[in-house]
């Protein structure tokens, strides 16, 4: 399993233009995607549920990926949170 | 002739004949099959939806660019979301057909939004709805079918995004509706389309007024039905100007303000209340270069509270929609006052207890405020300025107090942004003069010209009698503004400029030469700029 954390720093949070993205983003890799914020567990897939998380800026999300593609799968999705959240 | 008022959401005059919007009506009534067939008849449904929203995204692009396209594809997500798919399988697994499964799941996740503490996100739920309409259209085999036969006024009860993208855009003059919001995506498609549209009109709009005249006025956000003859000649002639202008500045919408060798500046826009925004953001501005927020404290009997102020700045940046917001924090003296902040008279107020200064003498009304606009930092983009500014050491105070507020919300464990922009209005000479110092602590600098002429020239603003003498092109102003300009850049900090000279543009090729990274200007003077900036070698 890997584990990245990231900042929001969308000024709007995590709101439904990122998670769209994020969503395409997740459905690349074959690897299980989550996103942790506090006592909340989301999976990237799921569009609803991340909008409905109420991600907001500035608050650090943990990403945990598990499965065959993982280490290529963290790599790239540091590089997507970064530019688009 | 009756007249309705609503919230005008993107300007423009429509005159012409009302149709009434109507969803296409149930034709056949479906055959009802076992919970499986009913499932299997929801997925071929979703299949079409989401073919269907992927050639809608496409001509969204064409039509309007990559984030009307964007809206779509995602629609078409939320129509493959797994837990919306999950609670239609379980309805129809009870026995629902499958078009009360996917409106009940449509409604279960559109209460959620609604459910949710900003505005932003509560009006997703008008998304979800458009996706659920469109999947039990599908169901139930209609095609759509409303569609415009000649120069029309829509008018409904709301409209979808999708609704919107449908119509045919060279027959729609103009859309009013009972409901509506100006953040929802219908909205900001109408303004990205340059359609007039006025929204939340209420049950007085009859769909009986179908077939009559209408004069839709975007601007004043007013219905006006059967006019008389003397009002319709009025808008005739208004419409005219109105479209005469449009048509050269309109298709500058959405343009970069950069000019031929692709030097770019930010073009934002002065406002003085929540209501402003509205013009900011028909008028194309970047984003809101200084928001005034003496509004807040003039013209009332007691200080408004960290509540209402916090309301009033959330929604601001709600409505920008993540677009730069800078804040000046209360600008009053003597000259601008009210009774119950007790302020003594003073002989010369233009030099006297305001701005930055007052607000550092009662360090709890100050407090007050930053506190409000921290706690509204999480709705956009924020950046805060203090005005009248002569020494570090008032900067640097005033930096303590953000710092203490910051502490104290995280304390209470109350969210804000740490990454709010703290800058400062280059207004005194003194500020100017010293504003190399001034650049390595603070994060941006504005220049209030209006403020930095008088004190430069020893000309009171007030006093017409020396209106002469209060020249903004004097030298000693010019050269101020390009060694404020040096100092910010050496300091690796932008500099803006929002008094009235900046939408002077006799200047605007000075300001270019000089390195101004932004102008801040009232609404309507965003465009005309624009065009003037393209036009720059």
């Amino acid at each position: 399993m890997q584990t990245l954390s990231f900042t929001v720093k969308d000024p709007m949070g995590l709101h439904a233009r990122p998670a769209g993205l994020l969503v395409k983003e997740a459905k690349k890799y074959a690897s299980k995607i989550t996103l942790h914020k506090g006592e909340k567990a989301v999976e990237a897939t799921r569009l609803m549920a991340l909008m409905g998380a109420g991600i907001k800026c500035g608050e650090t999300v943990t990403v945990t990926i598990e499965g065959a593609d993982e280490a290529t799968a963290a790599q790239e999705l540091a590089v997507f949170f970064e530019q688009n959240c | 002739m009756i007249e309705l008022h609503g919230t005008g959401v993107s300007s423009g005059i429509a005159i012409g004949q009302m149709v009434a919007f109507s969803e296409g009506k149930e034709t056949v009534s479906r055959n009802i099959g076992t919970p499986e067939q009913e499932w299997n008849d929801f997925l071929s449904a979703q299949e079409i939806t989401c073919a269907e929203l992927s050639h809608l995204a496409e001509k969204a692009r064409k039509d309007a660019g990559d984030e009307a396209a964007l809206l779509f594809e995602t629609h078409c997500e939320m129509a493959q979301d797994p837990d919306f798919c999950d609670c239609i399988k379980e309805l129809t697994d009870s026995g629902k057909d499958a078009v009360s499964a996917v409106m009940e799941a449509g409604e279960q996740f559109a209460a959620m939004f609604e459910s949710m503490d900003d505005a932003y996100t509560k009006e997703r739920a008008a998304d979800i709805r458009d996706v659920a309409s469109r999947i039990c259209r599908i169901l139930r085999g209609e095609s759509e079918d409303f569609a415009l036969s000649a120069p029309s006024v829509v008018i409904a009860e709301d409209l979808s995004p999708s609704q919107t993208m449908q119509l045919d855009k060279s027959l729609l003059l103009g859309f009013a509706t009972r409901k509506g919001s100006p953040v929802s995506h219908t909205a900001i498609l109408s303004r990205i389309l340059g359609i007039p549209a006025i929204v939340g009109l209420g049950d007085k709009l009859l769909s009986d007024f179908a077939g009559k005249c209408g004069i839709l006025d975007g601007i004043e956000g007013k219905l006006i039905i059967e006019p008389d003859t003397e009002t319709l000649t009025y808008y005739n002639e208004t419409k005219a100007a109105f479209d005469a202008e449009k048509a050269g500045l309109s298709a500058l919408i959405g343009k970069e303000t950069v000019t031929k060798s692709g030097k770019r500046t930010k073009l934002y826009c002065n406002i003085g209340s929540p209501s402003d925004v509205d013009k900011v953001l028909s008028n194309d501005g970047e984003g809101i270069g200084l928001f005034r927020s003496e509004f807040l404290f003039l013209g009332r009997d007691s200080a408004p509270t960290e509540d209402e102020q916090f309301e009033a700045y959330k929604s601001v940046l709600e409505k920008m929609d993540g677009k730069p917001v800078i804040v000046r924090t209360m600008d009053i003296g003597a000259d601008k006052k009210a009774d119950y902040l007790g302020l003594s008279d003073e002989e010369n107020p233009a030099l006297g207890l305001r701005g930055l200064r007052l607000s550092l003498e009662h360090p709890d009304w100050f407090k007050r405020q930053l506190r409000a606009l921290y706690r509204a930092s999480v709705y956009g983009n924020l950046s805060v300025m203090f005005p009248m500014v002569a020494n570090v050491w008032e900067v640097e105070k005033a930096k303590d107090l953000c710092r203490e507020v910051q502490i104290e919300l995280k304390m209470s464990g109350i969210p804000y942004c740490n990454t709010v922009k703290l800058g400062i209005m280059i207004e005194t000479p003194a500020a100017a003069l010293i504003s190399g110092e001034l650049a390595k602590i603070v994060d941006f600098f504005s220049v209030g010209t209006n403020d930095l002429t008088q004190y430069t020239l020893a000309c009171d603003r007030q006093n017409g009698s020396i209106a002469p003498h209060l020249d903004p092109h004097h030298p000693a102003i010019l050269s101020l503004l390009k060694m404020i300009a040096e100092n910010a850049h050496q300091a690796g900090i932008p500099v803006g400029i929002c008094g009235e000279l900046g939408a002077d543009e006799s200047l605007t090729e000075f300001f270019l030469a000089i390195g101004i990274d932004e102008l801040s200007v009232s609404p309507s003077c965003v465009l005309p700029l624009r065009k003037n900036i393209r036009n720059q070698a």
